[in-house]
């Protein structure tokens, strides 16, 4: 019972990071597909790898955003960077903020660039957050999944 | 399968092709590479990760056979991606996969100039990664093919110059059954280009002309072979319009190419009597078709041997037509040796009366080897021994008369030098014996001319014959319907009737010959058989169903006459075949 529910609850966050455009449900259940009996979290090492790298890359940002005057291409070129490792986990708004932030390195507007990524750090904090929570969940549902499973 | 036996598939894995895969995977961002990994063992293949372009160059170069097919990110910090493209496609020619995130159609058109075989977008799906090996698949079919077709040009140039240096050689057996195996492959290949350059459409090719590959080929010799990069060869080209994907694409073919030929020249080592003397190129690397195009023409225009300007043009059409527009070793034989070549320049008047003069010249040899009756039938024999052999082979002499080629020069020429010059559009109506060749008008390629200079002096008869028969076994033949018609022109040159042949030879310069050529072929090699029968020409017996099918008309013959070109090049004796004009004209010019 306090599985199932466990489970339903997993169930339910999931959903609802698709439904509130965290995650793009495409890329995260291709991730989830990946996962096998030869890497059984593998979703989560993946997230957790992300998260680990992304932080450079936003040290990197912010670091360009001090200096006056702004280097846009540099700007860009980390952006890109941080864009394509979003998707690698779906991450749906902070890809959206960081193309949004590209634009902003385009015409040079350096006020924009630097809201923008104010808002994508945002962004960026509550989807790990949220993430972490699942993976937590998942952890304790998991093992007890598998054990209850009929010969 | 045979295919994928050729093209290396030979390890234990190749059973379950495309299982085993081997892929490298260069993408700075840990992230994706650990999906890509764990996407790619999924699809059952073997998969290698980098993160840095340099460690994957290493990688690759040290491990030359060690990997399949390269999937690489576009932005890395160490290395441009299409940098990387670049030296994947040019080092080890791999087919190489792009990844980006960015998929603006400016970035991707790059990657695909660049020489990328696919652009993918991140975020990349399963599916796109199964598919892959397709690639991988795709390359080694092409290669096998390209190997056939430049072996088979590489083939063609050689006999070109063994026939070249022995006109009264008899050529080697071994060459016979070695071109006659090319020239199959060569149709087929012909075959497939025809369909690969309908694919080849959506692609954007630069088409490597004749001029352009001298002047791609003068720059990486100055630069040196070793030290030659793209940037480089197009600074030292001067194209303005050229880019340096362009360049670096067709360095990697040409690189490939010297690498074929220097097989071949080791295969032909043995004939021992290959020379390139008048070919050869200046560098040490060259004397692979293409430069012996090249220089070729340079002979040509040098030569003052009235050539070419059609041989040019037929030299260009042929080589977009046989490749895909891509640099290829342009059929050059019509570039080939212009000595003395008869090549009558339609647009020079007064060319054509050196011509004349020159062609009298070599008639005036031809005249003394035509009278010597005594002479004729041994050569002729000697060429039917030849002919047969070469009979074995598919043949498929065509020399489809180009109407570029058909219109050259003859006209401006005497009546005796048109004949032999040029016109490849026999009539079907010839009729050897008549040689009222209104019809019938051999057309010969302006190349097939030139070569024929060569071989004026010494083959004459001998030349007509062997290509008889090779047109007996071909079954198209512009160049079979030229010679027949030539070897007509002889008899009835013979016979005091050149006139008459000279002047149906013009009017039929559309005509298809061959059908008629390979009828007069037959007969004419019965004829020869017994020894020199002046005058003793049988009607051509035209087949039907090879009229049918040698219905060259201009456009078609046109059209055709790439593929012909080239094969017909392969035949060793189409060089006869070129002496075979020449004499006839001699002897028209002697008789009349």
């Amino acid at each position: 019972m306090e599985r199932n529910q466990l489970r339903r609850q997993i169930g339910n966050m999931r959903q609802s990071l698709f439904d509130q455009g965290y995650l793009d449900h495409e890329q995260f259940i291709q991730l989830e597909e990946l996962q096998d009996d030869a890497n059984p979290n593998f979703v989560e090492e993946v997230v957790t790898l992300f998260y680990r790298d992304s932080v450079r890359t936003i040290q990197n940002i912010e670091q360009a955003l001090e200096k006056s005057p702004l280097d846009f291409v540099k700007l860009d070129g980390y952006m890109h960077q941080f864009k394509g490792s979003s998707s690698s986990i779906g991450a749906k708004k902070v890809k959206s903020e960081s193309t949004q932030f590209r634009e902003y390195c385009k015409v040079g507007n350096a006020e924009g660039c630097r809201r923008t990524f104010q808002q994508l750090k945002k962004e960026n904090a509550a989807l790990k957050k949220k993430l972490e929570v699942y993976f937590q969940y998942s952890r304790q549902a998991g093992p007890l999944e598998t054990a209850c499973r009929p010969n | 399968m045979t295919i994928m036996e050729n093209s290396g598939f030979s390890s234990p894995r190749n059973d379950a092709f495309p299982a085993g895969l081997r892929v490298l995977v260069v993408d700075d961002d840990p992230t994706w590479l650990k999906i890509l990994e764990k996407m790619l063992k999924k699809c059952s293949y073997e998969v290698t990760t980098s993160g840095l372009a340099r460690d994957a160059l290493d990688m690759l170069r040290e491990r030359k056979d060690g990997f399949d097919i390269v999937i690489s990110d576009v932005n890395m910090p160490d290395m441009d991606g299409f940098k990387l493209l670049e030296h994947v496609g040019l080092e080890m020619d791999l087919p190489v996969i792009m990844m980006s995130v960015d998929g603006e159609t400016s970035r991707v058109m790059k990657g695909v100039q660049h020489g990328a075989c696919d652009y993918l977008l991140k975020p990349i799906r399963m599916k796109e990664l199964r598919n892959i090996w397709q690639h991988v698949f795709r390359k080694r079919i092409h290669e096998v093919r390209d190997i056939e077709f430049h072996e088979g040009i590489d083939e063609i140039h050689m006999m070109r110059n063994v026939s070249d240096q022995s006109e009264d050689k008899h050529i080697p057996s071994g060459t016979d059954s070695v071109s006659g195996k090319k020239r199959k492959d060569v149709d087929n290949k012909h075959d497939d280009r025809e369909c690969n350059d309908s694919s080849a459409v959506k692609k954007t090719r630069v088409v490597w002309t004749v001029d352009l590959h001298q002047k791609f080929v003068n720059a990486v010799n100055r630069i040196g072979l070793d030290k030659v990069g793209p940037k480089k060869i197009l600074d030292l080209m001067g194209v303005p319009w050229l880019t340096r994907e362009n360049v670096a694409s067709h360095l990697q073919k040409y690189r490939l190419y010297l690498g074929r030929l220097q097989k071949e020249k080791e295969l032909t080592a043995s004939f021992g009597g290959l020379k390139h003397s008048d070919i050869t190129s200046k560098e040490p690397n060259t004397n692979h078709c293409l430069q012996n195009l090249v220089n070729n023409q340079q002979c040509d225009r040098t030569s003052d041997s009235h050539s070419i300007h059609r041989n040019e043009t037929v030299i260009q059409n042929v080589d977009f037509k046989m490749y895909e527009g891509d640099m290829k070793c342009t059929v050059s034989m019509p570039m080939a040796e212009p000595k003395n070549a008869i090549n009558v320049d339609n647009s020079d008047p007064q060319k054509s009366s050196s011509t004349r003069t020159s062609l009298s010249h070599s008639f005036g040899k031809l005249d003394s080897e035509v009278k010597l009756a005594t002479t004729i039938p041994k050569q002729y024999s000697w060429n039917e021994e030849c002919s047969r052999a070469q009979m074995n082979r598919e043949c498929k002499p065509q020399f489809q008369p180009k109407s570029g080629i058909n219109s050259l020069p003859l006209t401006t020429l005497p009546q005796s030098i048109q004949l032999d010059c040029v016109q490849p559009g026999p009539s079907l109506s010839f009729r050897p014996s008549s040689i009222d060749h209104d019809k019938a008008k051999p057309e010969m390629k302006p190349a097939y001319v030139k070569s024929r200079s060569l071989g004026i002096e010494q083959m004459s008869p001998v030349g007509c014959k062997v290509d008889l028969s090779s047109v007996q076994t071909g079954s198209k033949l512009t160049n079979a319907e030229g010679f027949k018609f030539i070897s007509t022109a002889m008899w009835s040159m013979n016979n005091h009737s050149l006139d008459q042949v000279v002047e149906g030879g013009k009017e039929s310069a559309h005509r298809s010959l061959n059908l008629a050529c390979g009828s007069a072929l037959k007969s004419w090699d019965e004829n020869l058989h017994g020894g020199f029968f002046p005058g003793d020409f049988q009607p051509v017996n035209i087949d039907p169903r090879s009229i049918e099918s040698l219905n060259y008309n201009n456009p078609e013959l046109t059209a055709e006459v790439p593929n012909y070109l080239y094969d017909s090049l392969k035949f060793d004796f189409e060089y006869p075949f070129d002496s075979m004009e020449y004499p006839v004209m001699d002897q028209g010019l002697f008789i009349v």
